[in-house]
């Protein structure tokens, strides 16, 4: 059969047939399996996109992992503890899901610890206060549940599956970080102090993980065409403020943006703009802690080194005393 | 006899939370995954044992108390646990090695606890002992993963053992108290707990090919409330919140 080539957005060369079919395919909302034909470019980007999103699941165990120690009660102890332990599983799923696009575990880590796959740009920043670990319950998990609910319906089937499993976790860690800041919030000035400092730390960035301005975002179109994406990110960002701005009323703190008002007539809420560069200069390398972070990750990796190598070892003993 | 449980209680929850503290350190850092996972989980049950234990000490305490008040508001002098759990995390051999070790103590221990003629021990140590065998199978399993396999994981549990080895004696000593609760069979003899302890943890370190050392600093003073340097530096970390800003909910 002889079909004419189109190229992809990646360069590649795709049969049009073929592509035209996988369109309709995504068009009347079928799910692809890891074993359907798919463009070369659809594979490319799930890959980055879901490596990203286990990376930061991966990446996100550090700020509040850095809290569990210092938790102030047994209870919280404990919450906080399964819910750092939650982002490590979301991590397992993630990558699992990613390893039927044919990659594996260890080239993704790889790829993460050299610095070469991005995370999240929100993990870089610092969790000084007992209320930072309510800040991000509430703000990051938060923005978390509005850019993953959509995802729950990706065209992708792995990866869809894996975000129903995790998107109900993820909201359990919303309300558990609320909490968190509605106790501070009515406790002594000292506490109430703590929660709007974190608020006021974690508000910007938190907008920011919803991604670059529509006007600037280059995967976008793509994305949403192959029903990886289904909202802009300027529409779940929106999305985000609108169901946030009342819960921090509600908890009497004051939203970090001096511009932020509720527009009658669009029915939203207006808010500031965002310091793009900021959110650059993260992504780059260069938020306040991309260096510690990354560090962390390369530490465990390089101490577990003899431990992994130890297990492989012991397995490859008993599989020869089996086989003897 | 109260005080006498009451201060049973909070031998079993110290030992319990330190241990939990330090497993929790590894969050985020452990050499695989689904370690970090598996160290957790067994954090968070040892931290649940703690919180049990401690209500169980303010139910049998003469002045009102709660768990939490009892986990951040004591001292190292009032502190209970055996000195082998609050020593640092140390590498994977060493939490491997000591957690097993935990693990055949904490078997046995409350495996006579449950038939202990206080009721309301007996339910929790029940209760703990269901989750003690899946960490037991779990750290035994390492044990011979890491002794079993490379030089290099045979010479760090080996160096693991020869740095734990003379802490874990101190697991089975008593006091006055513990010895009344002994007598009322409110709890086993330690001496018959030890000897099983010692049965078992020898042939996993003969299986292992781990040789036990010669002779060392013998640990003690935990139930006296002499501990190591490494304590007060865990609850200064643990306890911060608490001491800092007094008197607050969390
Ligand atoms: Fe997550
Ligand atoms: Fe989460």
């Amino acid at each position: 059969m002889y079909s004419q080539g189109l190229k992809d957005a990646e360069g590649q060369l795709e049969p049009a047939e073929l592509m035209a079919e996988f369109q309709a395919r995504i068009d009347r909302e079928e799910k692809i399996e890891p074993r359907d034909w798919m463009p070369e470019a659809y594979r490319k980007t799930l890959i980055r996109q879901m490596s990203q999103h286990a990376h930061s699941e991966i990446v996100g165990q550090l700020p509040e992992g850095n809290w569990i120690t210092r938790a102030p009660s047994l209870k919280r102890k404990m919450i906080l503890l399964a819910k750092v332990q939650d982002e490590a599983g979301h991590g397992l799923y993630i990558y699992s899901a990613t390893e039927t696009l044919g990659v594996t575990r260890d080239q993704l880590t790889d790829e993460l610890l050299t610095g070469k796959a991005k995370y999240s740009s929100i993990f870089n920043y610092p969790t000084p206060s007992w209320a930072d670990i309510g800040a991000v319950g509430w703000l990051v998990d938060g923005a978390a549940i509005m850019n993953q609910v959509p995802l729950c319906r990706s065209s992708y089937g792995p990866y869809a599956r894996s975000m129903i499993r995790i998107c109900k976790e993820e909201s359990f860690h919303q309300r558990q970080g609320y909490e968190i800041m509605t106790v501070l919030a009515r406790g002594t000035a000292a506490q109430k102090d703590m929660a709007q400092r974190a608020l006021n730390r974690f508000w910007w960035p938190a907008l920011m993980m919803f991604g670059p301005s529509d006007k600037d975002s280059k995967h976008s179109e793509q994305s949403m065409k192959w029903k990886i994406k289904r909202f802009t990110n300027d529409e779940l960002r929106q999305k985000f403020i609108d169901a946030t701005v009342p819960q921090a009323e509600h908890l009497g703190l004051t939203i970090p943006d001096p511009e932020l008002r509720w527009n009658e007539e669009t029915g939203q809420y207006d808010h500031g703009e965002i310091n793009w560069q900021e959110f650059i200069d993260v992504i780059k390398g260069n938020g306040p802690c991309n260096k510690e972070r990354l560090q962390a990750r390369i530490n465990a990796h390089e101490e577990g080194e003899w431990v992994r190598e130890a297990a492989e070892v012991y397995q490859q003993k008993q599989n020869q005393e089996e086989a003897a | 006899m109260n005080q006498d449980l009451y201060q049973f209680a909070l031998r079993l929850a110290d030992t319990s939370l330190t241990m939990g503290q330090r497993l929790a350190e590894w969050c985020g850092h452990g050499p695989y995954l689904e370690e970090d996972v598996a160290l957790t989980n067994v954090s968070l049950d040892l931290i649940g044992h703690a919180q049990m234990f401690y209500q169980l000490a303010c139910d049998n305490s003469e002045t009102s108390t709660s768990p939490d008040d009892l986990a951040f508001l004591r001292d190292v002098p009032e502190y209970r646990n055996p000195l082998i759990t609050e020593l640092p995390r140390g590498d994977f051999a060493y939490t491997t090695l000591k957690q097993y070790f935990i693990d055949v103590y904490h078997l046995h221990l409350y495996q006579q606890l449950s038939v202990s003629s206080d009721e309301q021990l007996a339910a929790l140590a029940q209760k703990a002992l269901m989750e003690v065998k899946y960490h037991l199978s779990r750290s035994e399993a390492w044990c011979q993963r890491l002794s079993l396999s490379t030089e290099e994981a045979h010479e760090k549990m080996q160096k693991a053992l020869d740095d734990l080895w003379f802490y874990t004696p101190e697991l089975f000593e008593t006091d006055e108290s513990m010895q009344r609760l002994m007598t009322a069979s409110v709890i086993p003899d330690m001496g018959a707990i030890q000897t099983v302890w010692q049965q078992q943890t020898e042939q996993l370190l003969e299986d292992c090919q781990l040789a036990k050392p010669e002779n060392g600093w013998m640990a003690t003073g935990g139930l006296v409330g002499e501990h190591t340097e490494h304590l007060g530096y865990m609850l200064a970390d643990m306890q911060f919140l608490q001491r800092a800003y007094p008197g607050c909910e969390w």
